[in-house]
């Protein structure tokens, strides 16, 4: 698979890493306008590099559900036209508003994901891309409930974290649970384990049905 | 939409260059479902084109977030904290003056005065007094002070309900392993939910025994297992002998509670988890 324009392979720091242009938000290493899109923590990013088509393109509308301190949405910002970021913990909401400080396509949203008629009034309809990765019980539920927002040929891309689901279960048994819920309302065509960078996390790029 | 009215969006009804109306828009409005906001916008001339309706979007997003960020943050762990000093206070006053009445009340009325000695029956014999009719001015004074007594006891009750309820919000994790009244004087104990992510675990573990802690220090006595996570069900059911290491791990789990909860605010069950496994294995040593 190719990477999405704005995002490529880059020489930075003597090492090949996947990079994208813009203003530096967490430490990350730069090289001249780009700045490494380090996998280890960023879902998205991981995806990417496992070559994964998450659906992410320039002029693009992107819907970005548990955002945290703005790390990966201000990546994802980097290539697409308008992100809305929501995430509802207050201490990195103050992050990911310094990030949005930085990129005027950033709209941060502090709003409960699990509840989107309480921001359905602001984030647009047609949504190309819908990110979702939210440590709460009932991740199929909450890309159910936002569903409404994706174009009908939109992608979603989802971070599945067996632990927030059940701590107990075996995660390849949560997974299974939570795709067959997904499947009420999305078609799935990739999935993978984020492993070893991202312990007992399942990435899933669906489409809606 | 079953009442026949369109979803409204957050620019509808206000001015594009009132900035407190439209951030006040977001944090409160709702719509069913999403629509073309932008090609509505532009349509109803709230904005020349889409690209200065996101920039307005944008400013009042950024306000909106801000205000309620500070709203939500206005140091709920002080808040607790107070809560909680507060109703330790109150169950010191109310005890107090409950010994008073029991001395008072016997002197009046005759009997014991409930006086077993402990709290319970002190706030449940000034309930027995609080419902006499007094037949004289000594009585009145009696009587009026039982009610003080019944009404302490209430607010001790009301912020106790308002620590439990409030303590899983401060701090998910750390409410979740030690117990919302449990959390609440750890976090109390340390000053704030920050200095308490800051602290080692070995501190967590003795925090409330400060007293012990120092005569330790001064080659006064052995080092004290546990402070006030004595209370917690997994120091506490533990046999002696292994209480020191079931506080060792209650306290490290607590610790790490505390810094995810500061740090990231995200609950994260797999401590609890842990921490159970642990809790077994400890108390399964004496078993075999």
């Amino acid at each position: 698979m190719t990477l999405p324009e704005g995002v490529a392979y880059r020489e930075i720091d003597g090492e090949r890493r996947l990079a994208t242009r813009g203003e530096p938000v967490y430490g990350e290493p730069t090289e001249g306008e780009w700045r490494a899109w380090v996998a280890a923590r960023s879902k998205v990013g991981a995806m990417l590099d496992r070559e994964m088509d998450v659906g992410l393109s320039p002029g693009g509308t992107v819907l970005y559900l548990g955002a945290a301190a703005g790390t990966t949405a201000s990546h994802v910002a980097d290539v697409a036209d308008v992100v809305y970021a929501v995430e509802f913990a207050p201490r990195p909401t103050r992050e990911l508003l310094g990030v949005a400080g930085d990129r005027a396509n950033l709209i941060p949203l502090l709003k409960d994901a699990r509840d989107p008629g309480t921001y359905a009034h602001v984030v647009e309809s047609g949504i190309d891309l819908l990110v979702q990765d939210v440590a709460t019980r009932g991740q199929a539920e909450v890309a159910l409930a936002n569903r409404r927002f994706l174009a009908d040929d939109g992608r979603l891309a989802l971070s599945i974290k067996a632990r927030s689901e059940d701590v107990t279960a075996a995660p390849e048994a949560v997974f299974g649970d939570v795709l067959d819920r997904l499947r009420e309302g999305y078609e799935i065509l990739d999935r993978e384990r984020l492993d070893p960078l991202h312990e007992a996390h399942l990435a899933v790029v669906a489409a809606p049905r | 939409m079953t009442d026949g009215t369109a979803d409204r969006g957050w620019f509808e009804g206000v001015a594009a260059d009132d900035l407190e109306g439209l951030a006040r828009a977001i944090r409160e409005g709702s719509a069913e479902r999403p629509r073309d906001w932008p090609a509505l916008a532009v349509e109803a001339g709230f904005a020349d084109d889409e690209a200065a309706y996101y920039d307005c979007l944008q400013a009042a997003a950024i306000d909106a977030a801000s205000a309620a960020t500070s709203e939500r943050e206005r140091a709920p762990d002080q808040q607790l904290v107070h809560a909680l000093r507060a109703a330790e206070d109150l169950v010191e006053t109310t005890n107090e003056l409950a010994e008073r009445l029991a001395e008072w009340g016997a002197s009046a009325f005759g009997g014991t005065g409930g006086a077993t000695g402990d709290a319970d029956s002190g706030v449940a014999y000034a309930h027995e007094v609080a419902a006499r009719d007094p037949g004289d001015p000594t009585e009145e004074r009696i009587v009026a002070i039982a009610g003080r007594v019944v009404d302490l006891d209430a607010e001790r009750e009301a912020l106790r309900a308002f620590v439990e309820a409030e303590a899983p919000r401060v701090a998910p994790n750390l409410a979740a392993i030690a117990g919302p009244m449990l959390a609440a004087r750890l976090i109390a104990l340390a000053g704030g939910l920050e200095a308490l992510a800051k602290k080692p675990s070995s501190t967590v573990q003795v925090l409330g025994a400060e007293d012990a802690l120092f005569a330790h220090l001064q080659g006064r006595a052995p080092s004290p297992k546990h402070g006030a996570i004595y209370v917690h069900e997994y120091v506490r059911g533990t046999r002696p002998e292994d209480r020191g290491s079931a506080a060792r791990a209650l306290a490290g789990k607590l610790a790490i509670a505390a810094r995810v909860d500061h740090y990231s605010g995200e609950r994260k069950p797999e401590i609890d988890a842990e921490l159970e496994e642990r809790i077994d294995r400890i108390r399964s040593r004496g078993e075999s």
